[in-house]
Order: C-alpha cells, then sequence, then structure tokens
C-alpha cells in the first residue's frame, strides 16, 4: 500500500449550471434580491438553498453535468502519469480535484507526500510589482516557504535568464521573460508530488523546449511523481511512462503510454476539424521571421480529404521582421499511429538563381503524388532565417487519406505496416534470370 | 530511473510519519474551521496582506495620505453640523476629538467591510488555480486596513496634541479594542464574502450599509444619551463597544461602557464565529461558482 502515491477511486464530479439562472430565457447571475423575493414565496427551499444545501429543483435534469464517473486508478511513487483525452473529457476537472481546488461529488482520493500543483502559470502575479517580489508571492501561493523561496532564488532568476530585470515591474515584461519566470517559480517546487496542467501550451518554441527539459530533469531524475496534462502528444510520450485515457468524463484506458497515446490517436476520426487552412494571429517572442498561415493543398486548391495519388501540397505564407533573403521551411507529416512519414526542407538545396530580399511571402511545397496509405496525418511545420531562431508548429493541419481499393483485389496493407507504400514493382523471374 | 525511484519509495517509508497524507472525498454538512491549516499558510496571509498594502499604496497619487483625508474631512464635517451647529454633546471632550477618536476605528471597520466583501470574487483566478485555505482571503483584505488604521492613528495623536488631551492610563487596552475591531470587521466581512461569491449584488449594498452603520455607531453622538437597559442592548451593534472603548481606553471619557462593552464583544464573537462556519461550509461551492 505504502508504495502507491496516488489512490482514486470511483471518483465523480457533479456541476449544477446553477450559478447562473434562467430569466425568462436568458441567464443571469442569482441576485439576493431574487432569492429574498423567492423565500418569501418559499421559505423553506430557499433557506436551504441560503445555506448551500439544494434540494431537489424542478428543472435540475438538464441543469447538470456529470464531468467526472467512476475514476478509479493507482499511481504508485516515482511514475509519471500523462492524463490524455480530447477537449471536455474530463481532464482539467481531475487535476483540479486532485489539487483540492474543487470538491468530488463522489468517490475518494488519497495522497501520500505533498501535492503542488501548476494549473496555470503565473497565477497570483501582479503587474505592479517587481519580478522579485512576484517570485516570493508567486512561491507563497503554490505553497512554498518564504526560506524555501530564498533558498532557490537565484536558480529561479538564472532560470528564467532575467538577471538584469528582477527589480523593474513585471507590467514591463516581455510576454517571453513573463513566462519563464513564472514557470522558473514553480519549476523549484519541491514536492513529492506534482500536478501540472497543460502550461506548456503558451510560449514560444525556444520556451516549450526549455520547460520539456525542466520536466524531464525534475520527473526522472528527482523520482517525484507527476500527473501531466498536455495535448502534446510527443511532449507527453518522451516524459511518461503511464498513461491514463479520459473519454467523456471516465478512464478509457490506464497503462504503459504508448498504448494509451496509440488509443487515443485512434480514438475516432472526427475529433479534428476539417480546416485546410491554419491562420497564426500572434507572431511568436524572439522571432524575426515566422509562419503567418498554412494550408494543405490537395491537387493544387485547398483540401483535406485525398485519395491514393492524389498531389499533396503546402502553401505556407510567412512575415518577416525587416527583410529576409531566402528562409528555411521544413515539414514533417506525422501518421496517426505516431511515425514520422515523412520529414523534408530546403536547407539541403541550392539556393535559387535569383534571391532578393522580402518583409512576406509565400512558399508553396509541391510533395508529387505522395504515395500515403490510408489514414489521418499530422503536418507540422518549421521556417527560420538561422538555427536560433526557429517557429515551430507543431501537428497543425490535418489530412486524410481515404482507403481505396487501388489495385482492384479489395485488398489493402494494414495501417500498422508504414504510412508510406512506395510503388514497387514486383517481376518475377524464371530460373534462368530472364 | 526505476532504481531512483526505488531508493526515494524506500526513504519515504523509514520516515513514514512524517509523509502528510491527504484524503480528498465529498464534504457534508457543516465543516470544520481548520485553524491549523491558516496557521500553516501564515506565510502567504502575509505575502497577500503585503501584496494588498504595496499594491494601494503605488496606485495612488495621494498614497498614504489618502488614510488621513478621509476621517479628517467626515470629522470637519461632522464638527460643523453635528457639533457647532446642531450642539450634539461629546462627553466633556472638544467635539471634533470626540468624533475623530471614534471614525478612526470605524474608518478600519468600513474599509475592512467593503475589502473583504469583493475580495474573493476578485481573487477568482487565485480560488481556480490553487489551493489554500480560503480564510486567507478575507483575512488578508481585512489586515491590510490595519496600516492604513496605524497612519490615521498618527492623525489623532497630533489632534489630541493639538487639544492639549493627554492620553489617560487606560489607553493599554487600546489594543483590545483594536482586536474588538478587527473581529467585528472580519466577522461581518466572512458573511459578505462568501456570500457575494453566490449573490453578486451583495457588494452593492455594502457602501449602502456601511452608511447606514456609520449612523447607527455613536460616532457624531455619545451613547450616554441613552441609559441603562437600552444603552446596553445598542452595544449589540460590535462597533458600540469598538468605539465606546476607544473613546473611554485614549480620552478618559468617565462613560463606564461596562455592559456596553460585554454586549459589543459577546455579538461580534458569535457573528465571527457563525461567519467562520458559513464561509466554510460555502467554501467548497467557490471554485465552481466564482
Amino acid at each position: 500500500m505504502s508504495d502507491i502515491a496516488i489512490r482514486v477511486q470511483n471518483l465523480g464530479k457533479q456541476y449544477h449550471i446553477g450559478a447562473l439562472q434562467n430569466n425568462g430565457g436568458h441567464y443571469t447571475y442569482k441576485s439576493l434580491r431574487d432569492s429574498i423575493a423567492n423565500a418569501a414565496s418559499a421559505p423553506f427551499r430557499a433557506a436551504r438553498a441560503l445555506v448551500g444545501q439544494s434540494g431537489p429543483r424542478p428543472s435540475s435534469q438538464d441543469n447538470t453535468i456529470w464531468a467526472l464517473k467512476d475514476v478509479s486508478f493507482d499511481v504508485k511513487h516515482g511514475e509519471i502519469v500523462g492524463v490524455i483525452g480530447r477537449n471536455g473529457a474530463g481532464k482539467s476537472t481531475l487535476l483540479k480535484i486532485l489539487s483540492r481546488i474543487t470538491e468530488p461529488t463522489t468517490g475518494r482520493v488519497e495522497i501520500r507526500g505533498r501535492v503542488g500543483s501548476l494549473l496555470e502559470v503565473g497565477t497570483g502575479f501582479h503587474p505592479e510589482l517587481s519580478g522579485r517580489d512576484n517570485v516570493y508571492l508567486n512561491g507563497a501561493i503554490l505553497g512554498m516557504k518564504r526560506a524555501e523561496i530564498a533558498r532557490n532564488f537565484d536558480a529561479i532568476v538564472a532560470f528564467a535568464e532575467v538577471e538584469r530585470f528582477i527589480d523593474t515591474p513585471v507590467k514591463h515584461y516581455s510576454t517571453g521573460m513573463y513566462l519563464r519566470l513564472a514557470f522558473a517559480v514553480a519549476a523549484h517546487l519541491e514536492t513529492e508530488v506534482l500536478i501540472v496542467d497543460e502550461v506548456l501550451a503558451v510560449g514560444d518554441f525556444q520556451f516549450q523546449s526549455k520547460c520539456l527539459k525542466k520536466m524531464q530533469d525534475v520527473s526522472t531524475n528527482q523520482g517525484r511523481t507527476v500527473i501531466f496534462v498536455s495535448h502534446n502528444m510527443a511532449a507527453i510520450r518522451s516524459l511518461c511512462n503511464i498513461g491514463l485515457l479520459l473519454d467523456k468524463g471516465t478512464t478509457a484506458l490506464y497503462g504503459q503510454i504508448q498504448s494509451v497515446s496509440d488509443a487515443y490517436m485512434s480514438l475516432g476520426e472526427t475529433h479534428f476539424d476539417d480546416e485546410p487552412l491554419v491562420i497564426f494571429p500572434k507572431a511568436p517572442d524572439r522571432c524575426d521571421v515566422w509562419i503567418e498561415s498554412a494550408s494543405v493543398l490537395c491537387n493544387g486548391t485547398p483540401g483535406t480529404r485525398f485519395e491514393f495519388g492524389d498531389r499533396l501540397g503546402f502553401k505556407v505564407n510567412f512575415k518577416a521582421r525587416g527583410t529576409i533573403r531566402r528562409p528555411i521551411v521544413g515539414y514533417l507529416i506525422r501518421s496517426s499511429q505516431g511515425e514520422d512519414a515523412v520529414n523534408a526542407n530546403n536547407y539541403f538545396l541550392p539556393s535559387p538563381d535569383y534571391e532578393y530580399p522580402v518583409t512576406e511571402g509565400t512558399i508553396v511545397c509541391d510533395l508529387g503524388e505522395l504515395p500515403l496509405m490510408a489514414g489521418n496525418y499530422l503536418v507540422s511545420f518549421w521556417l527560420c532565417r538561422n538555427p536560433e531562431e526557429l517557429h515551430h508548429v507543431e501537428d497543425i493541419l490535418h489530412f486524410t487519406v481515404e482507403e481505396k481499393d487501388i489495385w482492384g483485389t479489395g485488398k489493402l496493407p494494414p495501417r500498422s505496416l508504414s504510412a508510406l507504400w512506395w510503388p514497387t514493382g514486383f517481376t518475377f523471374l524464371d530460373r534462368e534470370g530472364v | 530511473m526505476t532504481t531512483e525511484s526505488t531508493n526515494i519509495a524506500i526513504a519515504n517509508q523509514a520516515d513514514d510519519s512524517l509523509i502528510p497524507i491527504t484524503i480528498i472525498q465529498p464534504s457534508r454538512g457543516w465543516i470544520a474551521l481548520k485553524l491549523g491549516e491558516l496557521w500553516e499558510y501564515r506565510e502567504l496571509l502575509y505575502f497577500l496582506t503585503w501584496r494588498e498594502v504595496k499594491v494601494r499604496y503605488k496606485q495612488t497619487a495621494l498614497g498614504a495620505a489618502w488614510a488621513i483625508i478621509q476621517p479628517l474631512f467626515t470629522m470637519l464635517v461632522f464638527s460643523l453640523f453635528f457639533g457647532r451647529l446642531a450642539k450634539v454633546p461629546s462627553d466633556g471632550i472638544p467635539y471634533p476629538l470626540f468624533t475623530l477618536a471614534g471614525l478612526i476605528p470605524w474608518t478600519f471597520f468600513a474599509n475592512g467591510l467593503t475589502q473583504s466583501s469583493n475580495s474573493l470574487v476578485s481573487s477568482a483566478n487565485l480560488i481556480s488555480k490553487v489551493y489554500f485555505p480560503r480564510l486567507t482571503i478575507p483575512l488578508s483584505a481585512v489586515l491590510s486596513g490595519a496600516v492604513d488604521f496605524a497612519i490615521s492613528f498618527v492623525l489623532l495623536v497630533g489632534m489630541m496634541a493639538f487639544y492639549h488631551q493627554a492620553p489617560s492610563l487606560r489607553c493599554v487596552f487600546l489594543p483590545l479594542f483594536f482586536l474588538l475591531g478587527f473581529v467585528s470587521a472580519l466577522g461581518v466581512g466572512l458573511w459578505l464574502s462568501a456570500l457575494n461569491v453566490e449573490y453578486r449584488d451583495v457588494r452593492y449594498t455594502v457602501p449602502f450599509l456601511t452608511q447606514f452603520w456609520l449612523f447607527a455607531t455613536p460616532i457624531a453622538y455619545p451613547s450616554s444619551m441613552l441609559h441603562g437597559i437600552w444603552r446596553t442592548i445598542y452595544g449589540l451593534n460590535p462597533m458600540v463597544g469598538v468605539v465606546e472603548g476607544f473613546r473611554w481606553a485614549l480620552l478618559g471619557t468617565n462613560t463606564a461602557p461596562g455592559p456596553v462593552i460585554a454586549a459589543s464583544s459577546l455579538a461580534s464573537v458569535m457573528i465571527l464565529i457563525g461567519g467562520a462556519f458559513y464561509f466554510r461550509r460555502m467554501e467548497k461551492t467557490f471554485a465552481d461558482v466564482v
């Protein structure tokens, strides 16, 4: 029993959509005035509501949802659990319950060890206070003692690389500095159990890789129990050894991360949207050239549904601060099994004859008739001027190759074989080699 | 990696008693106050209070002067209309001093109410993302007024010097009356802040509440205008005990406020205990509703 760090039994969380009342069609906050008026007409029911004990309400059926239902699992000391699932599956709710922010409706959780939660980066940061003040404040909010913060202060500031600015008010920081500092504080939590929720979804590529490295160090080298929620499948796979798949509030699968993430990927094709175009409204920090939008082209026009033999192409619009001569662009096509099918870029190619500086432009990648097997694929792009400043967008476009009886035999290779089917000619020679 | 995690596990088993075990399950009915946990988070309480104070003074142009301006101007208006024109009695003390001695603790109480009533809603981002005893929030809101109180107390001392009024020996009791005021402010603040999370119009009633309460408290007039049992019943307003006690301790008014202060203390302690239990009971809904 004592090697189990977290034991979750039949956890359930029901939400009443009851803070907002239906006032003849539109929702408003509950007001004391209305409640007092109701109390006058139905004293006992209203009095119980005032004390938080809500009795059966007539229209309560359509006003409740079970965000989590019957979730049970055990986490041993030192395990790193990746919680994955679609949006709305209940991941954040689970983390909130484990962090004691909200109470479960049913079930029981037992945690051995102190718990440190990182559900948001920079909680409690006040823009008027200096970086130093905010480090102490944020550390205290996260549960660190003042002595602990003082001991780790230099390490925190060094990790965030804001030594020069530590005494200026945080409102003058760039977004990158702000995020780095906020993450740095949380990264130095010394609790036995760590709960981390999608904080890597913010920040530029460099920030994300720094955070990942730190997470790796914290979990693998320091032997702590970590519960990690992210949509970044690559991060989940590299960091975690156990996976928990949540689907609509229930445990779909709990086990080794490889099988759980495979199950997630194949959890219904329709959870990807069919947009061939994706736009990035904001430029990343510390990057002078970035991808403004990207789209996938099927036979030259935007589209996401392919048949074996269609021409695949990408169109990448980029923008630059200042001018750029020849941006280096690359892409990666990943299958839903998680394997990298195609990875190419223009770095190794000879420069074209003409090269004039531009501030924005479009690059069209023509992949020709790509022999991809039926399935779902995700595309990642990266764009840079020099290797230090890179804009990397991962798994942002999606396209499907549909099953089609290409050879007319009614037989197709299984998806697990490989994503790429190289058109091969098979010729049988007779004994003499003729 | 496996070896390292096993080592840590063994180390933990060795001093098993030191590992805190947290049990999370649905709670029912009235919940224990868990003051021990509040003590554990005392450093957070310090930081939250410090943040309130620091930010408040950074943002205002008047800064510390605001703590003096509010009671000073009220005192001037009261002195003119109640003291001079209406000739309200003032227990043998110059009227401006009489009323200021009441205004200083009153301002602390009123600001405490205003700050704490909206404290939970304005800390919504903290409540929905981090765990700590939520009692810390209204507590820090009321505590942050203590700095303003200290500054305005200087004004009071200045006023006493102006009227050549030496402090009576009973001024050792001043901290007790300040404590009573703090308990009152916190008690009402807990009720208001918890109610405000669920019913958002509560914070709009606070200005009216404080205004009404101001006139229900013997700041502009002495409570010695009432006699006997009526005065004691009047003492059920906790601020009566605070204000009269303040004047008794500092200025040596010869009103014997014993029963009044007892009534006030009783009322404020009951409001505090009731408020604390109500707050704890509603606490589980805060993160979901705020």
